[in-house]
């Protein structure tokens, strides 16, 4: 946009993020988005239950799971939900700062929650032995779980990008939908490993 | 209407309205937070503690589990606001091919034994 055109200041609507066709399609697409990942992480979680018996030799769930840690795990993402949610609510107050504030805490959670699983799997290899190639429980379990990581760095990077790139400009009805998307896509990383901390963890340990 | 710049910031408080129902929401998601909070440690202890029979705490995990995602989808996604008709059907039917997957993947590959 030229510099010399003067931006004329708009009314903030109730919700943001779908004051705008573009938003609302966004919005839309974004759910088409989140149902194809769930058949993709369904896939995932069928041949990890498939698969998780078959250690040949190698170690097993029993072994090797530390519930303490994971569940420490669990409670840094769900705490980062809750974060997301309160910077959404914060956006459609019109406090931009409070947006950010609450962003950045996601994002630190996020970072937190990475670093855990990072310390998990170099565990995993180092203490105990389970590379990728060991055994057909040890190649759908990093499948599984390093595939939900994957999701967590690229959320992170995804909201820092927003965060950095929007850092002054304020709320506008083309960022509303940027950061509700986000949003959007945090919580279904969070829903996820739900059902991994369930079916990997939770059963592997007891089951 | 004229052409809306959407760079332009927004600017001006919401309404009344908007604003008690904003706190009211806000209500709404810490309650529910610390519902999850204690579904998961309920699920953890039940694993985690050898008192309860494994018969009885795989179905039951798997049940808290199932109600913590609906849970997330509806409070925390709003899945259950206006408008969201095209979103339930994706989910659900996403949902719904994901688990003939699973069933079908762990039929296949589980009884096979590879």
């Amino acid at each position: 946009m030229a510099d010399n055109q003067v931006v004329e200041p708009q009314v903030l609507p109730p919700n943001p993020e779908k004051a705008t066709l573009e938003g609302r399609n966004k919005f839309l697409g974004f759910w088409f988005f989140l149902g194809g990942e769930t058949v993709l992480f369904g896939s995932l979680f069928g041949t990890y239950l498939g698969l998780r018996t078959s250690t040949e030799g190698g170690p097993g769930p029993s072994e090797l799971f530390h519930l303490d840690l994971v569940f420490i795990m669990t409670m840094i993402l769900l705490t980062s939900s809750l974060t997301s949610v309160f910077a959404i609510i914060n956006m459609k107050r019109g406090n931009f700062n409070k947006l950010l504030i609450w962003m950045w805490a996601t994002v630190a959670l996020g970072v937190a929650f990475l670093s855990f699983e990072i310390y998990e799997f170099y565990d995993y290899y180092f203490n105990y032995g389970l590379g990728f190639t060991v055994s057909a429980f040890a190649s759908s379990f990093y499948t599984l779980v390093g595939t939900h990581g994957a999701h967590v760095a690229f959320g992170v990077g995804w909201i820092t990008t927003l965060l950095i790139r929007y850092r002054k400009a304020g709320i506008t009805l083309a960022n509303a939908p940027k950061f509700y998307t986000a949003v959007l896509y945090w919580h279904f990383i969070d829903v996820v490993w739900v059902f991994i901390f369930t079916v990997v963890y939770l059963l592997g340990a007891g089951g | 209407m004229a052409h809306v710049d959407p760079s332009a910031p927004l600017e001006g408080r919401p309404s009344k309205e908007t604003e008690r129902k904003l706190k009211r929401e806000s209500r709404t998601q810490i309650v529910s937070f610390v519902f999850m909070i204690f579904i998961t440690s309920t699920a953890f202890l039940t694993i985690a503690s050898d008192a309860i029979p494994t018969g009885f705490a795989i179905p039951f995990i798997l049940l808290l589990a199932a109600v913590q995602v609906v849970m997330q989808l509806y409070y925390f996604m709003h899945m259950n606001g206006k408008g969201t008709g095209w979103v339930n059907a994706m989910i659900w039917s996403g949902l719904f091919v994901a688990a003939m997957t699973v069933a079908a993947l762990m039929l296949l590959i589980g009884i096979v034994k590879y």
